[in-house]
């Protein structure tokens, strides 16, 4: 399944500036490891040392947050948005 | 022949059902029959019975079908005596309405038998030209100027966003604001910071803003907490106010903010930036939205979440996202519309794609401070829960006692 996932700002560096890239998967997990073969340092910003998705961040598919679906087996489709949100801070 | 006036007043009495008080009351018992008064809006804000509609006779045709739509209503036209509520009648009939009954000696009647009425809020001659735009928005009107006059809204930070969000309630008449800030006017901040100005660089932020605020609204209190927000002086300062407007800039002061919102069971309307994107939300439990911590359970490491002093910000953004809180609170104030409650606005002004998203965000039952069954229902030291250094008054790892409730 090809999805589109949306980058934001603060993980750009890792997407080479895109704000959108395509990867591909059958469950978010694997959609986070193929977005990390395709730029590297990724995987580690979303995911912790078990492999669990990170208190500080949210990735919602289609516009809903994945801890109320299926967390990181969610299923996706062809054509699914995925859009990754950290807590950001800023304010001043 | 050319009819006198007490032609026309016979000709509608024969043509309209008249009702005394006694009717009126009667029929008002039942659901759905409307009371509608007539007469010009000076006489309306003096005095008037407490379910009616008010549109002055000279609109009644403009107006009527907005907030009367069912033409089989019935409808119990009112005026002060009672003729000219006589005419309106009529007109409503022409119109279609099927069921209109004028009242016999008005609200006059009315209030000589000693039956309840209701006053609205008297506004000077100087509130009527400043607020006219909001009297004749339908959600806003006179009733909605008048809760915002009597509300009170705090706002923690006078920074990028504390500045549009300041200003715009101040705008538009909260009656109260509180400033949350400690630190003075720098020159970096103006390229952001609009409420500031540069011969006001080295003051206090919070006497700055108050002076922009007055400027632009001298009938606004402005309340100066020239404090660090903590947890032994939040559950003090938030205590007044009806709605809590985050525009801080640290996670620290946001656990912070937001435990204590949900403990004191206040709204508390969110915002946040970073660069060219920024996100908006209401925290708001008690209505059955999620807090920031059923959003966000764990801080981010402050390796991974720059400040905006790190990470730079731009001016402009800070404008939308901060207009969009003050919007927000507003709606809160004059309970209208849907509010951002489990819902967060998401711009990425940079993107091609999706400019602005709309994510649904959703209160977690198991939240340690907002869940079914609590786990934490003090407040604790948030500098040691974010990982920084442990606040510098001592206070290192203990909780902090009851919230103060």
């Amino acid at each position: 399944m090809q999805v589109r996932v949306r980058v934001p700002t603060p993980l750009r560096r890792f997407t080479g500036g895109q704000d959108e890239v395509a990867a591909e998967g059958e469950s978010v997990r694997s959609v986070i490891e193929d977005l990390e073969r395709r730029h590297p340092g990724l995987k580690e910003r979303l995911l912790d040392d078990k492999g669990e998705l990170r208190r500080f961040v949210n990735i919602y598919l289609n516009g809903d947050d994945i801890r109320f679906l299926d967390q990181l087996n969610s299923q996706v489709k062809d054509g699914d948005d995925i859009s990754i949100v950290p807590a950001i801070a800023g304010g001043n | 022949m050319a009819k006198t006036s007490k032609h026309i007043i016979d000709e509608a009495r024969s043509a309209i059902k008249q009702v005394d008080i006694d009717e009126a009351r009667r029929m008002m018992e039942e659901p759905g029959t409307v009371v509608l008064d007539v007469r010009e809006s000076d006489e309306w804000r003096q005095g008037h019975l407490g379910n009616a509609i008010g549109i002055p006779r000279g609109f009644l045709e403009l107006r009527v079908e907005e907030k009367i739509p069912d033409r089989k209503t019935p409808i119990i036209v009112q005026c002060a005596a009672g003729i000219r509520s006589l005419f309106a009648a009529r007109t409503l009939r022409e119109m279609g309405y099927e069921h209109v009954y004028n009242l016999i000696g008005g609200f006059n009647a009315w209030k000589d038998r000693g039956l309840p009425w209701v006053a609205e809020r008297q506004f000077s001659s100087d509130e009527v030209t400043r607020y006219s735009r909001h009297f004749v928005i339908p959600e806003v009107g006179e009733k909605g100027q008048a809760k915002l006059l009597d509300s009170k809204v705090l706002v923690l930070g006078t920074g990028a966003l504390g500045s549009p969000v300041s200003l715009y309630l101040a705008a538009a008449g909260v009656g109260t604001i509180g400033l949350v800030d400690f630190d003075v006017v720098d020159l970096s901040n103006l390229q952001r910071q609009i409420i500031h100005t540069t011969d006001r660089v080295g003051s206090p932020k919070t006497e700055s803003a108050r002076t922009a605020i007055n400027a632009l609204n001298p009938g606004v209190k402005v309340v100066c907490h020239d404090v660090r927000l903590s947890s032994e002086n939040v559950m003090y300062i938030i205590r007044d106010y009806d709605v809590v407007v985050n525009c801080g800039d640290n996670f620290p002061t946001r656990y912070l903010i937001n435990d204590a919102c949900v403990f004191a069971k206040k709204p508390l309307v969110d915002g946040a930036i970073f660069r060219f994107e920024g996100n908006t939300t209401v925290f708001y439990p008690a209505k059955g939205g999620p807090c920031y911590r059923c959003l966000y359970p764990e801080p981010a490491p402050p390796d991974m979440a720059p400040s905006c002093a790190e990470a730079g910000v731009l001016g402009a953004l800070p404008g939308v996202i901060g207009s969009i809180e003050a919007l927000e609170a507003i709606k809160l104030i004059l309970g209208t519309g849907h509010s951002l409650i489990g819902r967060m606005l998401y711009f990425d002004t940079l993107s091609e794609h999706d400019y602005v998203r709309m994510l649904k965000i959703k209160r977690d039952p198991k939240c340690p401070v907002c869940g079914d069954h609590p786990t934490q229902t003090t407040l604790i030291d948030y500098e040691a829960f974010c990982g920084l250094a442990p606040a510098s008054n001592g206070h290192a790892d203990a909780a902090m006692g009851p919230a103060g409730r």
